[in-house]
């Protein structure tokens, strides 16, 4: 996704990272909950769904039951009842963390627009589910604090010229308020969770390979927090709701229930203007400024030999197989959706036609990507490899790196650099290719987990290059002249250290390509990478 | 992720760290950091929506007003030209009155407002709901109520002096059932 970044949003994202990467540092990479934060938001929802289902077997729906079923809470044996509740709270509290970070990450890398302006927008109604389902959540203790968010809350929407009646006419007493509108706030905490579910069924619906848990150490680290923090300072209720008398003290949890305060403090007004500007923002931001969509993978039907190794790997699921026109039935071809793509070439990596040993001129592959073509990435490696060979005073490293991770200085001597849309765009042969065509060694560098800028890269590529993931690369006469680094924006001098490494692996003091000089046409390749369609496929499919 | 070695990958930037003893306690801290903002902001700073001393006044009415003007009766030849499902003998205006309501509080004018009936044809009920803090103690409340904009309509009127607690809810709201304005 091209488009213009503000100052103010390069500045934002530049920040984000560096907190980022002090989290990186701390927790690693992998276990980073700045990189999990859409799976850290379900794991609170599966705890606020765990925990509710049990706290709801034990609720009391009626007026004059629900504060003390809550309180018989605090008897159960062992503190399970403390630690419910605890969890329940401290998990919502969680989930409103996270979801407000989740946006802000997201829209700080663009991903409010192009092919992700789906997950964008079906994302809001989704928090505007989160926070109303929340803020209902605190009426059904019916306590102090219950009858004033309650309360609040239906005095704030009866400034909307919504209703005949105001709404907060049904607590102006006792008498008036019944166990019919006790209903209406279960159906507000109970009901609307089950629309969530779905607003985030379609949220999820464009991606393949969703996780629905962060990594497990994190999500151990996240639980136990939350369990410890309930039992050490538990969830309490204060006492029970009285519509004769306006509570004076409370203990506000501020993460769910600002909106009451800042309504207090300034006016039903200006809160209902905030939160309807904040709403409209965000749905505007997808279709606000110029920016230029990249172009789509292309498929080559001639060269889709219809494996659905692409298919497998697109993490957007823009890629389907169909019957391949005009074939028998059961052979296939790719299809690309071209509203769902975001033109990472994944896909092309993927390709088991994307082969560079291939003596084809132009080098057409089976599916492709049409900014960054296999064809160019073959002829811009081929050209740099033949300069440095011929000019340079020993054989370089090829380092193939990704434009949103860790980029070497381009002082960084005897390296030719061959930049990626995303790692994962790399077919692994590209690594044999460029050993056998002279080069001393070669480094991949991947975005951290939970880094890729399109989810899956850093994954598949490291899944291909240890042969768990097919195209896999095949077995390297001289292992220790591969690198495979992890690192992010910034990250240079990891992926220095790793070049360092290289060479002081790889020892090459002689200049490989004196012997053997590189082919300069495509047709003195080696015969056997002739045919595209069963070129480096280790593990053909049935 | 481990070099595989029997793959072709000689070497791998470590993904999984086995963390140091700066990690476990990073981490530690991190998760500290994080238990502490989650702890803290779900209970504290206590928030007061009204002064210690300070008592609530909630003046609530809903209602529909009165018509804006009187029946009449429908002439014999007036009927006759309406259809037959229609002849009515007695016609209302459909517009009704707002409400009006005013509350003084100690001899001071807190509240004055008037609501006016909803619907495009202004034939449905009119709300006032508005809330009042006042200082606990006693006070003398004067309230004065209209719903009825025709000419000689009596405004409905109601003078109570009350001892409010701190925290205490008053309501104002109208039931001509009751006698008019209550005070509850």
């Amino acid at each position: 996704m091209h488009h213009t970044r503000t100052r103010s949003t390069r500045r934002g994202l530049n920040a984000w990272r560096r907190v980022e990467g002090g989290f990186d540092a701390a927790l690693g990479p992998a276990h980073n909950p700045l990189r999990h934060l859409g799976t850290l938001g379900f794991l609170a929802l599966w705890l606020l769904a765990a925990t509710g289902i049990v706290l709801y077997a034990l609720f009391d729906t009626s007026v004059a039951g629900a504060w003390h079923s809550v309180e018989r809470l605090a008897h159960l044996p062992l503190g399970s009842g403390r630690l419910l509740r605890g969890l329940h709270r401290y998990a919502a509290d969680l989930l409103m963390v996270v979801v407000a970070l989740h946006i802000v990450r997201e829209w700080l890398h663009g991903h409010a627009r192009g092919a992700r302006r789906f997950h964008w927008l079906t994302g809001v109604p989704a928090v505007v589910l989160c926070f109303i389902t929340a803020i209902g959540g605190f009426w059904l203790n019916w306590d102090h604090l219950a009858q004033y968010s309650a309360i609040s809350t239906f005095e704030w929407l009866d400034t909307l010229p919504l209703f005949a009646s105001p709404l907060a006419r049904n607590f102006l007493a006792p008498a008036a308020f019944s166990d019919r509108m006790f209903s209406l706030f279960v159906f507000v905490h109970v009901g609307l969770p089950l629309l969530l579910l779905f607003a985030l069924w379609f949220h999820i619906q464009r991606l393949s390979h969703v996780a629905m848990l962060p990594p497990r150490r994190l999500t151990l680290g996240v639980v136990l927090t939350l369990a410890g923090l309930a039992l050490v300072s538990p969830v309490l209720s204060h006492p029970p709701a009285a519509l004769g008398q306006t509570p004076v003290s409370l203990r506000i949890d501020w993460l769910l229930l600002w909106l009451h305060p800042v309504t207090d403090a300034t006016s039903p007004h200006v809160t209902l203007a905030l939160l309807g500007g904040a709403l409209a923002v965000l749905l505007a931001l997808p279709f606000v400024g110029r920016a230029s969509r990249p172009a789509a993978a292309v498929v080559h039907p001639q060269e889709c030999s219809g494996c659905g190794w692409c298919f497998d790997d697109c993490p957007y699921a823009a890629i389907s197989m169909v019957p391949r026109p005009g074939q028998p039935a059961g052979r296939l071809l790719a299809h690309v959706d071209t509203d769902l793509c975001t033109a990472c070439g994944i896909c092309a990596g993927a390709c088991p036609s994307s082969t560079p040993l291939r003596t084809a001129e132009p080098l057409v592959t089976g599916i492709d990507l049409p900014r960054l073509p296999v064809t160019m990435l073959r002829n811009q490696l081929r050209a740099q490899l033949q300069h440095h060979l011929r000019h340079g005073a020993e054989a370089p490293v090829v380092a193939f790196t990704c434009r949103h991770g860790a980029t070497l200085p381009h002082s960084t001597a005897h390296v030719v650099h061959s930049e990626l849309v995303c790692t994962g765009q790399l077919p692994p042969s590209f690594i044999e290719y460029a050993l056998r065509s002279g080069a001393a060694g070669v480094l991949v560098a991947a975005c951290p987990e939970g880094g890729c800028e399109f989810r899956l890269g850093e994954r598949w590529i490291a899944q291909r290059l240890t042969q768990r993931r097919p195209p896999q690369l095949r077995p390297l006469a001289e292992p220790g002249r591969l690198q495979l680094a992890f690192a992010a924006a910034g990250a240079s001098r990891v992926l220095e250290q790793a070049v360092q490494a290289l060479r002081a692996r790889t020892h090459l003091r002689e200049h490989p390509l004196r012997k053997h000089p590189l082919h300069e046409h495509p047709s003195h390749e080696h015969p056997s990478h002739e045919h595209p369609s069963h070129e480096h496929r280790s593990h053909e499919r049935p | 992720m481990t070099p595989n070695a029997a793959g072709p990958v000689a070497s791998v930037t470590p993904r999984h760290p086995r963390p140091g003893p700066a990690q476990w306690f990073g981490q530690l801290v991190l998760y500290g950091l994080f238990g502490a903002f989650i702890g803290v902001f779900s209970h504290w700073p206590t928030y007061h929506p009204i002064g210690a001393n300070q008592a609530l006044v909630k003046v609530s009415v809903a209602r529909l007003g009165q018509p804006v003007g009187e029946c009449r009766r429908l002439s014999e030849a007036e009927l006759a030209k309406l259809p037959p499902n229609m002849r009515d003998p007695v016609r209302c205006p459909r517009e009704r009155s707002p409400l009006t309501m005013q509350v003084h509080v100690d001899d001071a004018l807190v509240l004055e407002r008037v609501a006016q009936p909803g619907g495009l044809s202004r034939d449905g009920p009119a709300a006032i709901y508005e809330r009042l803090l006042v200082p606990a103690g006693e006070h003398r409340i004067s309230v004065r109520f209209n719903d009825d904009i025709r000419p000689g309509a009596p405004t409905h009127a109601r003078d109570a002096v009350v001892t409010l607690q701190a925290g205490q809810v008053l309501v104002i709201d109208f039931d001509a059932e009751e006698g008019g304005i209550v005070l509850r």
